[in-house]
């Protein structure tokens, strides 16, 4: 039931946002998400974005484990 | 974790596989919390990667099965009301309750709509207004601030017949309540990562404070679940109770503050049965009293028949983590996702379902 799924917003007006996934775009309310931006990636839970998905901290968390595993080798 | 090639993924899988094998000398048994999580980790066939000294047991993390019968049979009375329209998730449909189920009152004319967001009941009570519109409020943290959203649109537009059921749940308190009855040895936790991005970091503090159990929050592809069995087993390994967070591209240490706002400002934190679990103190979630013409409780009446409860069902037993679907009489005979006797069954992140449908435990876990 938490399942979220992220999506690209593609335009926003107001508290309302047209993202989009896979190429299919639909309609989020951005009640939960005020501050989000056309550009962004968000995670969309049951018709509204609930959070921000950071690519940046995608990055870190993946060089982290990079540097774990080139340390044991 | 997207965006790495396939190679960079077998690598770290690989990596993460061995030093898991490695580091876990002794047994240890983790709890994944989240429904979510049970049903990624069966998909991805995470049980079969991993050496036999490390369990996976599954948790509490299923609104719709720790959802106790008296509510089902509530939004059941409700919706043999001539003049009410239930909307819902489409998971509540087939839970069955004492004597009835949501699908089976549908199938005898009640008005029951499925909905993908709250908010499309707005709609329906727009479009309806001779029609109390009640929409079925269950979910966790990642869930409730989007029924309150709903509840504040609802005011905006001035609708005065849009109710809310609610059976809204908080997981840090049942993680407190399941350690607290020690019934089953826990050595980590896999946290739920979209609860998490509400709420942020700071709620399970406790975990390691007082508990001494080490715990990640992590997200639901197998490599994130995979490093996050890696980063407790190092924890254990190492003595260490700490909490990870393996889920930062979308977990922030503080959550969703302008979620948790909205969630505040139309809910307070309220004692909640649990199925399984008993009556948890300040666990759930009520409609605030600045907002109680749209609980459907407080402000419509109702007659509800006498809860009972299916005799040979031990879904609060699985719920727990002290049974296993298997151990329970009815599992795959009586009980099958086609025609569920209890919740765990019905939902598809329910931890029978996740069973059956992924092998019905023919494997030694």
């Amino acid at each position: 039931m938490c399942l979220a799924v992220p999506a690209k917003i593609v335009d926003r007006k107001d508290l309302m946002a047209t993202v989009e996934v896979s190429g299919v775009t639909r309609q989020v309310s951005l009640m939960l998400l005020p501050d989000a931006k056309v550009g962004e990636f968000v995670l969309i839970h049951a018709g509204f974005a609930i959070q921000t998905v950071d690519e940046e901290e995608a990055k870190r968390t993946m060089e982290l484990f990079e540097e774990m595993a080139a340390h044991e080798e | 974790m997207k965006s790495r090639s396939r190679e960079e993924e077998h690598r770290l899988a690989a990596y993460f596989r061995g030093e898991i094998a490695r580091l876990a000398t002794k047994p240890v048994r983790l709890m994944e919390v989240c429904g979510t999580h049970t049903v990624a980790i069966f998909k991805a066939g995470i049980r079969q990667l991993l050496p036999p000294e490390v369990e996976l047991v599954s948790g509490p993390g299923c609104p719709v099965c720790v959802t106790p019968n008296g509510y089902l049979d509530t939004a059941v009375a409700f919706s043999r009301q001539a003049d009410v329209i239930i909307t819902t998730f489409g998971d509540m449909l087939r839970v069955p309750g004492s004597s009835s189920s949501l699908a089976a009152e549908q199938a005898t004319g009640a008005d029951i709509r499925i909905v993908y967001s709250p908010l499309d009941s707005l709609e329906i009570a727009a479009a309806n207004p001779g029609k109390k519109v009640i929409f079925l409020a269950v979910g966790f943290e990642t869930t409730a601030p989007t029924a309150a959203a709903t509840v504040l649109a609802a005011e905006q537009a001035g609708l005065a017949n849009f109710y809310v059921l609610s059976a809204h749940k908080l997981v840090p308190p049942a993680l407190r309540a399941l350690l607290t009855a020690g019934e089953v040895q826990v050595d980590g936790l896999l946290l739920p990562g979209h609860v998490s991005a509400i709420i942020g970091e700071e709620p399970y503090g406790f975990l390691a404070r007082e508990y001494g159990v080490p715990a990640v929050i992590t997200g639901f592809e197998p490599l994130d679940i995979l490093g996050a069995v890696y980063l407790l087993v190092k924890r254990i390994a190492a003595g260490e109770a700490a909490l990870d967070n393996e889920y930062r591209r979308v977990v922030p240490p503080a959550g969703n503050p302008a979620a948790l706002a909205v969630l505040d400002k139309v809910y307070g934190e309220a004692d909640a049965a649990w199925r399984g679990l008993g009556v948890i103190p300040a666990s759930g979630l009520a409609v605030k009293a600045a907002y109680r013409r749209f609980d459907a409780l407080a402000a419509l009446p109702v007659t509800v028949e006498e809860t009972k409860e299916h005799p040979g069902c031990r879904c609060g037993e699985v719920l727990r983590g002290v049974a296993r679907p298997a151990d329970c009489p009815l599992f795959g005979t009586a009980c099958t996702p086609e025609k569920p006797v209890g919740s765990c069954m019905v939902s598809v992140e329910g931890t029978c379902a996740a069973w059956y449908k992924y092998g019905a435990g023919r494997w030694q876990v």
